[in-house]
């Protein structure tokens, strides 16, 4: 590693007119400020070359590829056709059912999800037997493959055979339709999301619980307050940040949801049900790239609508989080 | 310490660089188009993909262990043609990742001889091969300048077949020959059905909507595009199809999606009691239901007959191995092996030396009572209206929005506001 600062350096150019060889000499220094300059760069140069190699070229190249026609079955990009894909895009009901899909299924469960998950952590951040085990076994559904989650509530839900139908049906109750109805296959999905996550967050909030200081706690104790008002007025304010950044991730995370309803999908072509009701903007980027219209430059279009629409929630996400850490500042 | 790590470091840069620019290279560099020919020797292998049920799994394995065979043969089936589908277009839209011979539904055969979709496949032409096959599914397979881009394999014409012990439940007539009169049009099936449907209320009149839809649209000349390519769903004959489906999905369907698990299950748990049967549809019955006894065929179909389904063999210009695909697709197409492909799936063979030869030894099957397939499927062939319905370049494609239509319907979408969806559908392929 580099040890010397910047004023042996220059010092050392100084110096260096009057040595030996000074020719070498100043090759050296030269060498050494350049190292001085250059080496943060060079650090941190890996993960943007591969970021450049493996992020940026392909989204620019599917910026470039929006803006072209694909001939029905060729491999080859077709002529320059301007905005026509995003008019299409723009303009396609289904664009406008998966945007609404996408919202319904991340509000259903990055909310809940959310609020279960900090009450998860409340509870475990008290004087359990077996902490640890207890702590671990939440993040259990976590380590299980999206493949055999997918088969577990598969036959949760589905239609005529699935667990619940069959049990609503023994009640004489009538069966819900899980992939027919919109709301009931949102509900599906985002308890699949909820499933998955909520012991991930549980563990995060768990751990920002665990950094505050616990005279707070024997404080609010002496000043008589109760469990749940420690919670309200002690525990949430303290791990603010934390939430915020447990609030962004998901929101990021389900806009881009698409695992979990395309392993609900029963539909023959995998369009996200027959009228479109479950499926999400992800999964409307992936399908418009099978069709055989203009697949690629529609589906870089759509991409591309999507990539603004998370910057756009980002920035909102930053300004509220901005807002929100002045005011506990105050 | 210095001057080591500082090489050591400028080594790690230059190697990084060094990565992004292969990186780079390699990401453009992958679109070659027609894959370089690679001779193939005894041990290597050429692939194939079908799917549901083509019947070449003997023929392969009995290929394989040949030990005179000039290269080996690994095959891979896709349950389903709607999922191939699928990968085959993106496979041919990305110019790589398809087997060396790829199995394809006749109804997409329109779209791949069209200009642009052709040269992704290898002219077949072999003027030996000129009369195998029946003239209708040879020149389907053929552009119009004469390139031949698939061999055809079966052909779909469509016989019923019908469950006889819940026919005679429901005090209806089961004989093989007394149900003819049945299936004699559409208003004497559907209103059978109602009859049926009056004695037996848990059972179904039939396996799906979609199916029912299909076999409707099998007998319409124009349904999607006229004669010069020009999309016209929002035609009366297709209208027809469409309400008289819709009319009925609530009394007389399932209302389960075809070969779905619910569907799977209908076949055994008394779900229905008939079902529109292609000669490829026996190997599903038999697959889905082999211990239920009373499945029948008749030799009669509603509104005289029609064709549903029929494949195709192709080679995709991306095959590193054409001369090699090209002659096992000559072989998978002879007489002998459609004679037995056909003895495993119940396909109708498109060859027509192998129809002969099926005729003459005059099959019947036990698991259907008996019925006399070979002597149905000949029949009903016979029946098929020559040149109907036509299809046009974006058949299948359309074909699939016209099944989402009719699966709206069965999930409880009101009719007329499901055929708006298929209409901004189709609108939206242009």
């Amino acid at each position: 590693m580099p040890t010397t600062t910047s004023a042996p350096v220059e010092n050392a150019t100084s110096a260096t007119s009057t040595g030996a060889s000074p020719r070498r000499q100043t090759w050296r220094d030269r060498l050494s400020r350049w190292d001085l300059k250059l080496s943060p760069y060079l650090y941190i140069a890996p993960f943007f070359l591969v970021f450049a190699a493996i992020g940026l070229y392909p989204m620019l190249y599917t910026g470039y590829l929006s803006f072209f026609s694909w001939p029905a079955y060729g491999s080859e990009v077709g002529p320059w056709v301007g905005w026509d894909n995003y008019a299409h895009v723009l303009g396609d009901s289904v664009f406008r059912k998966a945007f609404w899909n996408t919202i319904g299924i991340f509000l259903l469960s990055s909310v809940p999800q959310i609020i279960v998950a900090t009450i998860l952590a409340a509870l475990l951040d008290t004087r359990l037997r077996g902490r640890t085990l207890w702590r671990m076994s939440i993040l259990l559904p976590f380590v299980v493959a999206p493949a055999a989650s997918a088969m577990i509530f598969g036959s949760i839900f589905a239609d005529n055979t699935g667990l619940i139908n069959q049990m609503l049906d023994g009640f004489g109750l009538s069966k819900v339709p899980w992939h027919a109805d919109r709301f009931a296959s949102w509900t599906a999905i985002a308890t699949m999301v909820n499933w998955r996550w909520t012991g991930y967050n549980a563990l995060i909030i768990l751990a920002a619980m665990q950094a505050i200081p616990r005279d707070l706690y024997e404080a609010a104790d002496i000043d008589g307050a109760s469990k749940v008002k420690q919670f309200f007025h002690v525990t949430l304010p303290s791990i603010r940040p934390t939430m915020i950044f447990v609030i962004v991730t998901s929101t990021i995370g389900g806009l881009q949801i698409f695992t979990e309803p395309r392993i609900f999908d029963t539909n023959l072509r995998f369009q996200g049900g027959s009228d479109f009701q479950y499926t999400t903007l992800t999964m409307y980027v992936f399908n418009t790239a099978q069709t055989t219209t203009n697949p690629y430059p529609r589906a870089a279009a759509a991409a591309w609508v999507l990539f603004l629409i998370i910057v756009g929630i980002a920035l909102v996400n930053f300004l509220v989080t901005r807002a929100v850490q002045r005011r506990s500042l105050r | 310490m210095s001057k080591i790590s500082k090489s050591w470091r400028r080594g790690l840069a230059a190697g990084a660089v060094a990565t992004l620019v292969a990186g780079l290279v390699g990401a453009c560099g992958g679109s070659d188009d027609t894959g370089e020919q690679a001779k193939l020797g005894k041990d290597d292998t050429l692939t194939i993909t079908t799917f549901s049920e083509f019947g070449y799994g003997d023929l392969i394995d009995k290929w394989n262990a040949d030990p005179e065979r000039p290269f080996k043969v690994k095959q891979t089936v896709v349950a389903e043609w709607d999922t191939w589908k699928q990968s085959l277009t993106t496979g041919l839209q990305s110019g790589e990742g398809l087997t060396d011979i790829v199995g394809i539904e006749g109804d997409m055969m329109p779209a791949l001889v069209a200009e642009g979709a052709s040269e992704q496949f290898v002219d077949l032409t072999d003027k030996e091969l000129d009369s195998r096959w029946m003239e209708s599914k040879y020149l389907e397979g053929q552009t119009a300048d004469g390139k031949q881009i698939g061999y055809p394999t079966d052909a779909g014409p469509e016989a019923f077949c019908y469950r006889a012990d819940l026919f005679e439940k429901a005090g209806l007539p089961s004989d093989r020959e007394a149900v003819k009169e049945l299936f004699a049009d559409w208003d004497t099936y559907f209103a059978t059905g109602d009859k049926f449907k009056a004695k037996m209320p848990k059972t179904a009149w039939y396996d799906s909507s979609g199916a029912i839809a299909q076999a409707m649209l099998n007998q319409v000349e124009f349904p999607f595009q006229t004669k010069d390519q020009k999309v016209d769903v929002d035609n009366p004959e297709l209208r027809k199809v469409y309400d008289t489906v819709a009319q009925h999905a609530a009394t007389q369907s399932t209302k389960v999606e075809q070969w779905g698990e619910d569907w799977t299950a209908n076949f055994t748990n008394d779900g229905f009691a008939t079902i529109p049967c292609p000669g490829w549809m026996f190997a599903n019955i038999k697959d889905s239901a082999p211990d239920v006894k009373g499945w029948d065929i008749v030799d009669a179909f509603p509104g005289g007959g029609g064709n549903w389904g029929g494949s195709y063999l192709a080679v995709p210009a991306q095959s590193e191995h054409q001369e090699e695909a090209k002659e096992f697709a000559n072989y998978l197409t002879t007489a002998d092996s459609q004679v037995a492909a056909s003895k495993v799936a119940g396909n109708f063979p498109a060859n027509l030396e192998a129809q002969t030869v099926l005729a003459e030894e005059n099959a019947t099957d036990t698991y259907f009572n008996d019925a006399p397939t070979s002597q149905i499927l000949a029949n009903r062939a016979d029946a098929v209206p020559a040149g109907v319905p036509f299809k046009g370049d974006k058949y299948s494609d359309i074909l699939g929005l016209f099944q989402q239509a009719i699966r709206r319907v069965d999930e409880g979408t009101d009719p007329e506001k499901s055929w708006a969806t298929f209409l901004e559908g189709v609108e939206g392929m242009s």
